[in-house]
């Protein structure tokens, strides 16, 4: 039973990083027609930017948080406008092409500049906080919370913000929300800044749950590709529950399966959604 | 370097560049006439590795492998076996839309190499497998042997593909790629046609897994990083001309000699350098595909379609067909 408990907590953490990724792909999937391949990739960098001002420069870790994240976006930015938009008139085949391409330039720029070393942003080892048999660290804590605050930030702002309506209406009809007269570049640049900043965040928590390597974010690209179609193309709610439920559904399979297949099981669900319910659980494309 | 040590590399170098076009000419048959995008070729490339390998090394207690067989029974072995696992992935997931399958290979990339890891008992793990046998080894070892095979191997899938894409069965796939729809409504089988051309892709992946293995002679999991089995293969079909059988081969011979090239110019670098030389290399190769896109997204060898009446039309008047 506390097993069970345990890896519920576990699950939380995983599937708290794995929403916040796959907010952002779910939003560039819907409205600008491609799976980014480079998501996580730009996780990636937003851990590393946050070890620089963490680790290098030494400020504390919730003011490094927003400065790494804010970074995180001028990259992205700095990606669509360089790389992404003039291939926007193309087929959206071929900006998945371009992303798949981006993502190892990313990922060798941070070899280069970092190395292939695995880095930590605390030394040492933390004590948890128990609960009877329970363990929960407080990174964990830090994980969960900043999970819950940026999640309550992106509703305000896509429930209350003309932009953030826009983008609803976007990602749900291209065609049509383009008849009402939005501005499809705003809503896009709006898309790239969600999704960047979310994808920094998501960088940093998997950093803290474990380590910074030039590889940790291609390795949770196909979780969080699974959670977005779990939760429907297109809808970042959806990719918010599909998140929780890859990561609670990984943690928990290791009560039947070896841990080292814990990838395998996301991918199962994500084979099964494709057969069954390609539109995902909460609908979306 | 000596006339003999420069031609023992230029040896070297065309087998592996044989390779890579033999993989990238699977690659032209899913992504070049059909559009179907694979981004987990090592996927495959790794299980033709693996197949051929566990049968012609000697046997052993480490693992289960080890038959001794003849190199040209693994080739064969590693055809089917990549076939099969081909079929079901793609009976899976290619009536889906393009993108889904692009995720869906990836998973299945991952799936492969995590098994590849774990199960030591057929793998034999992170150690890897050594002693792989070359071919007519038995006869006359000489690298020379292992380049007529796979120069053999290359000219005969470049002639079987460029025949599969000039007959209807080629255009069909075209059709399917260019107007699913229309395909569909002119009676065609879409998915079967997808499956045949993915099966048959991922086949000759197999065998340039099979070629690469008896090749090295060594192969572990890491020796099929998704960096240089599946993205630079992707970068030699479009730097070539997807859909260009011949662009195909070209791309392949190009890029390797970029990548082989850039090597030597690592040389230079200072010491502290070194180690961060690869991850510079790739970015190249990288931006070097950014700018293809850009700037030449139809390759260094376009795509011609036979022209429906190019038999009688005159020479030169075989343009390509309007799209």
């Amino acid at each position: 039973m506390f097993d069970f408990l345990q890896l519920i907590i576990y699950g939380i953490v995983l599937g708290c990083i794995l929403a916040l990724g796959a907010v952002g792909v779910s939003l560039t999937f819907g409205i600008l027609g491609f799976a980014n391949f480079a998501h996580g990739d730009l996780m990636t960098v937003g851990a590393y930017f946050g070890y620089i001002f963490i680790r290098q420069v030494g400020l504390p870790f919730w003011v490094s948080l927003p400065i790494a994240c804010a970074l995180t976006v001028a990259v992205a930015l700095t990606v669509d406008w360089t790389v992404f938009r003039p291939l926007r008139s193309r087929p959206p085949v071929i900006l998945l092409i371009s992303s798949f391409g981006m993502a190892l330039i990313l990922r060798s720029l941070i070899q280069l500049i970092w190395g292939s070393d695995q880095l930590v942003y605390e030394q040492g080892i933390q004590q948890p906080w128990r609960w009877g048999e329970l363990n929960i660290q407080p990174d964990q804590v830090i994980i969960i919370v900043g999970a819950i605050g940026l999640v309550t930030a992106l509703h305000f702002f896509l429930q209350n913000t003309k932009v953030g309506k826009a983008m609803r209406a976007m990602a749900d009809n291209v065609d049509l929300a383009k008849i009402t007269g939005i501005n499809t570049e705003r809503v896009v640049m709006w898309t790239w800044i969600l999704g960047a900043l979310m994808a920094g965040a998501a960088g940093i928590f998997l950093g803290l749950d474990t380590q910074i390597a030039p590889t940790m974010g291609w390795r949770v690209l196909l979780l969080i590709f699974a959670a977005t179609i779990l939760g429907g193309i297109g809808n970042p709610y959806g990719a918010i529950a599909g998140g929780l439920v890859i990561g609670l559904a990984s943690e928990l399979s290791t009560l039947v399966i070896s841990p080292a297949y814990k990838s395998a099981v996301a991918f199962a669900i994500l084979v099964l959604m494709l057969i069954f319910k390609p539109t995902g659980l909460l609908g979306g494309r | 370097m000596d006339v003999s040590g420069l031609l023992a590399y230029g040896v070297f170098f065309l087998t592996l560049a044989g390779i890579y076009a033999i993989l990238t000419l699977g690659l032209n048959i899913q992504w070049g006439y059909a559009g179907m995008l694979n981004i987990g070729v090592g996927a495959f490339f790794s299980v033709g590795a693996y197949a051929s390998t566990l049968a012609t090394v000697a046997p052993n207690d480490a693992f289960v492998g080890g038959f001794n067989a003849p190199v040209i029974v693994g080739l064969l072995l590693a055809m089917a076996l990549t076939g099969i696992l081909a079929f079901f992935v793609g009976l899976i997931t290619l009536p889906l839309r393009s993108d889904y399958l692009a995720i869906a290979t990836i998973g299945i990339a991952e799936i492969v190499r995590l098994v590849l890891k774990n199960e030591a008992w057929l793998t034999n793990g992170v150690r890897g497998i050594a002693g792989i046998p070359k071919p007519l080894a038995g006869l006359l070892n000489s690298p020379w042997v292992m380049l007529t095979v796979v120069l053999l191997v290359l000219g005969l899938t470049y002639w079987a593909s460029d025949r599969a894409y000039r007959a209807p069965w080629g255009r069909v796939l075209r059709a399917i790629r260019e107007d699913e729809p229309a395909t569909l409504a002119a009676g065609k089988n879409v998915v079967g046609f997808r499956l045949q051309g993915f099966v048959l892709g991922s086949m000759i992946m197999g065998v340039a897994g099979a070629l690469y293995a008896h090749f090295v002679g060594f192969i572990s999991p890491e020796a099929f990083q998704p960096e240089f089995t599946t993205f630079i293969v992707w970068v030699m079909l479009i730097a070539g001309g997807s859909g260009n059988t011949r662009g195909a081969i070209l791309g392949a011979f190009v890029i390797w000699g970029i990548w082989s090239g850039t090597e030597l110019i690592t040389h230079v670098l200072p010491a502290a350098w070194v180690t961060r030389a690869g991850a510079l290399r790739l970015l190249l190769i990288g931006v070097l595909l950014q700018v293809i896109l850009r700037l030449r997204p139809e390759g260094l060898l376009p795509e011609r379609p036979p022209h429906p009446n190019y038999r009688s039309s005159a020479p030169g008047q075989s343009s390509r067909t309007p799209e």
